[in-house]
């Protein structure tokens, strides 16, 4: 046998286009990937395949028309866009919100986080193969989303949030509907786990991989639980409670490598965590009216625009002119499901956002995904990416 | 012609119908019932229009998959294209040659053995056969002019030349037992005791080795749709599609009737008839690997390479070295 030279042989990298129609890209995101053999060398996400222009819409509408276009940035968890804008309004506005509104809120949220983090597991099992996951997180994704439709009357794009507090009252049945469900979703929770927690592929597939340290989930801006993997304490329910989460008593969650295992184990601890906090909910859900009453922001009840002309009248002003904030700026964020969800409204005290800038989580963990896969092998990067739980409707707004 | 030969002739023709009719009917049922144990196992009913509890449905599937039309990409190899599908259906068919399904029966005063035929190097033929299959895959991975078919096609041959070694040197402790490379020896040499009993750790290493040889979950990388769309079947449509799909299952059928003829003690069993035991445990097996499919997530591709060289081949040699210890101990 003789030796090849050297020279004589050359290895040519293979550019693959990774979606924007590829089953494990979440969407729409086109990954342009250089590989060498399977290993990537250079990643580079294009986005803007659902892009809806939601900030530009937003300085056409009034500040209550802007609430249905948030329900379609992160779409699998509407609730959490809804607060988010609310609550920057309504610091616009130097409202107070009633403690009923308040908690019917964190009930929500919760819940949403639940039903978005079953979304996540569900597809990112999937994407690594195991497909019974799957069924199972739809299961209980469905008894949620029954529950949101009882209460809003929408499954997806909810708008049930208001400047102010919520459009409506909790209907009946649903404090019992929501009981049954929190009472029986740790145990559901426990059957995914023994499907893959312990899994030895499970295991091989995530541990080490797509790592992210803590220095560095810090400067590119990772927040949720993508942050939190990496061992980052930083949940803005504990650092900056907003919607009275200071009552609550719960724990963050926290991982220790910053790979995909740890984000995964924060993820279902998250869920355990916002199970027990919908339980203190709605134990402590006090009553009252559920949205503030301040004329010329919030609908007078609707008995009074049937009966008083002058209720009717505020009525059709507010729908007509909507909201007219002071002039000034402002910015609020919560945290998502997905991390740290942002609104900064600029305000020319006109009834229209002067500008609406949206921070959303996807985006800034996206741009991390680089860095977690080059070097690593193309299966890879469907776990990373499925491990940092990106929606595009958020990323491309 | 004598009438000997003529009878013989006849008789191997019936077989050979009878056992392809067996193994297309199997592959039917057994779309059905993947489709079906799967949804079961994942609280879902599975298909139930067409047909009583969805029994036609995969009928219906093939019917539809025979009207699509079928779509040659412009720059592929036309020529292997078409070959591809085809080189893998037919060995995947053609084990079954060896693989004896029942005791000798007497029909019309004629003795027939309930194999197609008894080769005395039916172990040899069986690995020689299966191995032909890659050459489809590579060749549709190749041949489609597509980069996810391409690293389909090359995972798939790394995949199954390396588990192709363990799977046979898994059965080599068998073989020592018997004595022989005959399947009807190995057959009946488990009369007594099945093989499982005597080598639990070849078989261990034949149910791994099978699974990644039939690139089923937990090692379906070659077409893990997650990564790379279909894998080398990515730009297959319409009957040629469903060749494929054909011989994935006929592949399941055969490595099945395997483990059954080697480990499991062939037909033989108490009470029922032979022929019904074989398909009893062939069903058995097929059961395990749909039970399987629906539990586990897929391996990497490297790591399924370290799996098969660094431990798999490893623990296989040891089991012959194991075997072959203990023979001699016992004289």
């Amino acid at each position: 046998m003789t030796a090849i030279p050297a020279a004589t042989t050359t290895t040519h990298l293979m550019t693959i286009n990774m979606g924007p129609q590829h089953p494990s890209t979440h969407g729409v995101l086109r990954l342009l990937l250089e590989l060498d053999g399977e290993m990537i060398i250079k990643a580079v996400p294009h986005i803007g395949f659902l892009h809806r222009g939601v900030e530009k819409l937003a300085e056409y509408r009034t500040y209550h028309q802007c609430i249905p276009l948030t329900d379609r940035l992160d779409y699998v968890a509407p609730f959490s866009n809804n607060l988010a804008y609310a609550l920057t309004v309504e610091k616009l506005l130097g409202m107070e919100v009633p403690e009923r509104a308040q908690h019917i809120r964190v009930i929500l949220c919760e819940l949403t986080r639940i039903s978005s983090h079953l979304l996540w597991l569900a597809t990112h099992a999937l994407d690594l193969g195991a497909m019974t996951v799957f069924f199972y997180c739809f299961r209980e994704r469905e008894t949620i989303y029954d529950i949101f439709e009882m209460v809003s009357g929408a499954r997806m794009n909810l708008s049930y949030i208001r400047v102010g507090g919520v459009s409506r009252d909790l209907p009946g049945g649903f404090l019992e509907k929501t009981r049954n469900f929190i009472a029986e979703f740790p145990a559901r929770l426990n059957e995914y786990e023994t499907l893959l927690t312990e899994n030895i592929i499970w295991k091989k597939r995530t541990v080490g991989v797509g790592v992210i340290s803590a220095e560095d989930a810090i400067d590119y801006g990772l927040s949720g639980p993508s942050l939190r993997g990496s061992g980052v304490n930083w949940d803005i329910r504990k650092a900056e409670p907003y919607s009275s989460y200071d009552k609550y008593h719960f724990t963050v969650p926290l991982g220790k490598n910053g790979d995909v295992y740890d984000r995964y184990l924060v993820r279902i601890e998250e869920m355990r965590q916002s199970n027990s906090i919908v339980h203190q909910a709605l134990n402590i859900l006090p009553s009252g009216d559920f949205i503030a009453r301040i004329p010329n922001i919030t609908l007078p009840p609707k008995e009074d625009v049937e009966t008083k002309m002058e209720s009717m009248i505020q009525h059709f002003k507010i729908i007509i002119d909507g909201i007219k904030p002071p002039k000034g700026e402002v910015y609020t964020s919560i945290e998502a499901p997905k991390g740290e969800l942002g609104f900064y409204i600029v305000s020319d005290g006109s009834s229209h956002p002067y500008r609406l800038k949206i921070r959303p989580p996807s985006f800034v963990n996206l741009e991390a995904l680089p860095k977690m896969v080059e070097g690593r092998l193309l299966p890879d990067v469907v776990a990373v990416i499925g491990s940092l739980d990106i929606v595009l409707g958020e990323i491309d707004r | 012609m004598n009438k000997e030969f003529l009878v013989y002739f006849i008789i191997a023709c019936v077989k050979i119908l009878l056992v392809f009719g067996v193994v297309q009917l199997m592959i039917i049922s057994m779309i059905w019932l993947e489709r079906k144990v799967m949804a079961h196992m994942q609280v879902r009913l599975g298909p139930m229009r067409v047909g009583p509890h969805g029994l036609l449905q995969p009928i219906a599937d093939g019917i539809k998959l025979l009207f699509k039309e079928d779509i040659i990409p412009q720059k592929a190899s036309k020529l292997l294209f078409i070959l591809a599908p085809i080189m893998t259906v037919v060995p995947a068919l053609i084990t079954f040659a060896v693989i004896p399904f029942g005791d000798k029966v007497k029909i019309l005063g004629y003795n027939v053995d309930l194999v197609i035929t008894d080769i005395n190097v039916g172990f040899l033929y069986v690995f020689a056969v299966s191995s032909l299959g890659i050459y489809g895959i590579v060749m549709a991975g190749w041949a489609s002019n597509n980069k996810y078919s391409l690293l389909g096609g090359i995972r798939s041959s790394a995949q199954m030349i390396s588990y192709e070694l363990t799977l046979g040197l898994s059965l080599i402790g068998v073989v020592m037992l018997t004595e022989s490379l005959s399947l009807v020896d190995v057959v009946n040499g488990q009369a007594k005791l099945w093989n499982i009993v005597l080598q639990p750790l070849g078989f261990f290493i034949y149910c791994t080795s099978a699974f990644a040889e039939v690139n089923r979950c937990p090692f379906d990388l070659p077409e893990a749709e997650s990564e790379l769309v279909a894998g080398y079947h990515t730009e297959y449509s319409s009957m040629k599609f469903a060749t494929f799909f054909m011989a994935e299952y006929a592949n399941m059928i055969t490595v099945s009737a395997i483990a059954v003829t080697f480990f499991l003690g062939g037909w033989h069993g108490p009470f029922l008839p032979p022929v019904v035991w074989f398909m009893l445990k062939l069903s058995a097996c097929l059961f395990f690997f749909i039970w399987v499919r629906s539990t586990y997530p897929r391996l990497r591709y490297d790591q399924l390479m370290n799996f098969g060289w660094k431990f798999l081949l490893p623990l296989s040699l040891f089991n012959i070295l194991i075997t072959g210890f203990i023979m001699i101990l016992k004289g």
